[in-house]
């Protein structure tokens, strides 16, 4: 049996370049649906990435009660003290805590690409700002000075947005400001926004008495119960306290759900009709070798054989176009830098990431329509009527 | 006309690989017409905002940052500017934040004036609107997503706005009435929108007060748009609330442009779809006409000159792309309802779907010509002698 199979499938795929038209029907045809697949969910992926593994489980953000997000958020000076005061905050070696006053803002900056004006995040941050984002590496220039209006860039944001190189003058709201340097975060979200000093941002937005969130470093990951039962049994608040990767999680939730949506279905509308390609081609196959088949079965080969003899065909080259299709998206795409309008009205810049998950994903996609296409024309090689078919050649 | 028969026959030659390639082609245009009707609705957003008469005056520096509102004297005082109202964002929601409530405190005079017949409302609910402080004009369709009722408590949240009376974002309103926009893609944009009065928001509210989120302006002239925004934004340069005027349709391209490269990644999608689709049915035309070798010499010989067995290949093609292509195009316009439910506010009325009918014609001789040209060319002598 398996020495009829090896038999059989070897010559159907030794003389598959003799049928190298219709063969490439079903290469190339599943080659378009995985790397558009592929493609889509990179974006999604990639999106992900930089949004929901933003931050780190011992950092906390403090909202005021029932704000979502940070954009709508606000709180005062004295809520930021009370805050300040809460259990479970790191000290830094001077003993105040470990708390950065945020106040966020978006401002017009065009996008390179386009010219169109774009919403980027400018972020006031406190005076713990190092301590609190260990993480964040200035690249390029230098950190901006408190009390006077500079800024520094995200790296993100520097490539997507114009004027934004360090040393160049942005014009924000009857002033300028400076941008002196470009910083990292491990490419997490905040590589989208511009950084400034919290009091500076406040007065120039003519906000001066309000913040949007107060962000923490925790002793520890389990020192949050402590520190969120201590803010939230306060009467004198009314907060809302997360984990950062649970609130970036919640903000880039709506977003990754709806590119996967749209990712799968159209891969599936397109599978469909590869589906038929696939069919197409294998029928014609099995007709082409019709003779072939019906006189292998007179000298004793059985219709197990053939029949898997025609799938693994089918599968060999609908592997191989999976293959050709993950390879184009990562060749095209992996890493390619976009932004788009995250949950807080404000861009993101993200960069499409094709994962090994993702390739295999679409292997196995590619796999599946080769299976379903060329189940049908396998039947059928496997019910060819010997003698029939020896006599109509 | 009379070959038709002899051109259908030949496309049935072979059942079973015509009717794959039909379903792959249905397939391609119901991709195409989906496709292109999302990429045209992203690249003019406009065309469901009412009127080219209508500009919107922003905050310049941030689109989050309020304007004062005594800016609407001196703005209704713009020579050009028929009427002047001004709007805030809620950021509302119902019960559960996926609830979302497009809620707007509006000025009732001048909204009602600046959108003149555009909505539909009974004027006893809009005498009951105006007479209630914490009344509210909820729209048809959300009135009969929640089941809600004239009469109703309407018990709103705020992400944004925190009220005076308690310092929760709570806010509650009486629904005395309902409305509706004339135009049809316009109620699809309001469908989740709440009016509420603007007094009652000004005062409620705690912080924030004397300041509004945008002003909207109709113009007497629709050709003047730029020479007016440039004469609000002149009356605010060089103060710390400089403003950004520009027409409500630009406004609503500028925000969805925002979205990125929707239009890209939809393009390479499609172009993905149809170099499969081109490969795909090219290859089955090649080998159609392969097969057919034989019969079409008979054909020359019975007198058909060479122009009339090209015009039988093509004409095969055309029958074979373009009843699949129309059958995929009218699939997309049935599947379109489903689709605006995920893209809900984006106006998806202008569809595609015309268009792709010409696409079909050009797919349709893109796969036809080569074999076309192969059938005119035989040798009918060769091509007999031939037995394939």
């Amino acid at each position: 049996m398996f020495k009829q199979l090896f038999a059989v499938s070897w010559m159907s795929l030794s003389t598959l370049p003799q049928r190298l038209g219709s063969s490439s029907v079903i290469v190339i045809g599943i080659a378009g649906v995985v790397a558009v697949l592929v493609s889509v969910l990179a974006m999604a992926t990639g999106f992900r990435h930089t949004v929901a593994d933003s931050g780190r489980p011992d950092r906390v953000i403090v909202l005021r009660g029932g704000s979502d997000a940070e954009l709508n958020s606000n709180l005062t000076r004295e809520e930021i003290d009370i805050i300040g005061n809460a259990p479970g905050l790191a000290k830094d070696a001077a003993g105040k805590a470990l708390l950065s006053d945020e106040l966020l803002t978006v401002v017009n900056v065009p996008k390179i690409a386009t010219g169109s004006d774009s919403n980027i995040t400018l972020r006031g941050v406190g005076l713990q700002l190092l301590k609190v984002r260990p993480e964040l590496t200035i690249v390029e220039g230098r950190m901006f000075r408190p009390a006077v209006r500079e800024l520094i860039a995200g790296a993100g944001a520097a490539k997507q947005f114009r004027g934004l190189k360090v040393g160049s003058v942005l014009h924000l709201r009857n002033a300028e400001w400076t941008v002196t340097g470009v910083f990292s975060t491990d490419g997490d979200i905040h590589e989208s926004e511009l950084l400034a000093d919290v009091d500076t941002v406040g007065s120039a937005i003519g906000r001066s008495t309000g913040y949007s969130s107060a962000v923490g470093l925790l002793t520890g990951a389990d020192a949050f119960d402590r520190f969120k039962d201590a803010l939230t049994t306060d009467p004198q608040l009314k907060v809302d306290v997360e984990r950062e990767p649970e609130y970036y999680a919640a903000q880039s939730k709506q977003l990754t759900h709806f590119i996967n949506i749209v990712g799968n279905t159209v891969a599936l509308i397109m599978a469909i009709g590869a589906m038929f390609g696939a069919l197409n081609t294998m029928y014609t196959a099995v007709d082409a070798r019709g003779l072939e088949i019906a006189t292998l079965r007179a000298i004793g080969f059985g219709a197990a054989p053939i029949l898997l003899s025609v799938m693994i065909e089918a599968l060999a080259l609908s592997f191989l176009g999976g293959v050709l299709g993950g390879t184009l998206a990562w060749l095209f795409f992996n890493g390619h830098s976009v932004s788009t309008l995250g949950g807080a009205f404000a861009q993101v810049v993200f960069k499409l990431t094709v994962t090994r998950t993702l390739l295999i994903e679409g292997v196995l996609w590619a796999c599946a329509i080769g299976v379903l296409g060329g189940l049908f024309p396998a039947l059928r090689a496997a019910r060819l009527p010997v003698a029939q078919a020896l006599r109509a050649a | 006309m009379k070959y038709l028969p002899l051109i259908w026959a030949s496309l049935w030659r072979k059942k079973l690989r015509t009717i794959f390639t039909l379903m792959s082609i249905v397939i391609a245009f119901l991709l195409y017409g989906v496709l292109q009707t999302v990429n045209h609705a992203f690249e003019n957003p406009g065309t469901g905002v009412s009127g080219a008469d209508k500009l919107i005056t922003t905050n310049r520096f941030s689109l989050t940052l309020l304007l004062p509102f005594s800016f609407k004297q001196q703005i209704r005082s713009v020579p050009g500017v028929a009427e002047v109202t001004w709007i805030t964002w809620f950021g509302a929601y119902y019960q559960e934040s996926k609830n979302f409530v497009f809620a707007l405190p509006i000025d009732t005079d001048t909204y009602f004036n600046l959108h003149k017949d555009e909505f539909i409302v009974s004027a006893d609910q809009m005498t009951a609107f105006r007479n209630a402080r914490a009344g509210a004009l909820v729209n048809v369709a959300l009135m009969k997503k929640f089941g809600w009722r004239i009469g109703d408590k309407l018990p709103l949240h705020s992400t944004i706005w925190t009220n005076k009376a308690d310092g929760s974002l709570n806010w509650t309103f009486d629904i005395v009435g309902t409305f509706d926009a004339k135009d049809p893609t316009q109620a699809t944009q309001q469908a989740s929108t709440v009016l509420f009065h603007y007094e009652l928001f000004d005062e409620g509210r705690s912080f924030g007060k004397g300041q509004v989120g945008w002003y909207e302006e109709r113009i007497d002239d629709p050709a003047q748009s730029a020479v007016v925004s440039a004469r609000i934004d002149a009356l605010f340069a060089n103060s710390p609330n400089e403003t950004k005027t520009q027409p409500a349709k630009d406004f609503a391209i500028a925000f969805i442009k925002q979205l990125g490269d929707v239009g890209f990644v939809l393009r390479a999608i499609l172009g993905a779809v149809f170099f499969t689709l081109l490969f795909l049915t090219g290859n089955t035309m090649m080998q159609s006409v392969r097969e057919r070798i034989p019969e079409l010499a008979v054909l020359k010989t019975l007198g058909f000159t060479d122009g009339k067995v090209l015009g039988l290949v093509i004409g095969e093609s055309l029958l074979l792309c373009v009843s699949a292509a129309i059958a995929g195009l009218a699939l997309s316009y049935a599947v379109m309802p489903i689709v605006a439910l995920g893209l809900s506010g984006i106006d998806l009325s202008h569809g595609a779907q015309p268009l792709g009918v010409g696409v079909a014609v050009l797919l349709a001789l893109i796969v036809g010509l080569p074999p076309a040209v192969r059938a005119m060319r035989l040798n009918v002598v060769d091509a007999l002698m031939d037995k394939r």
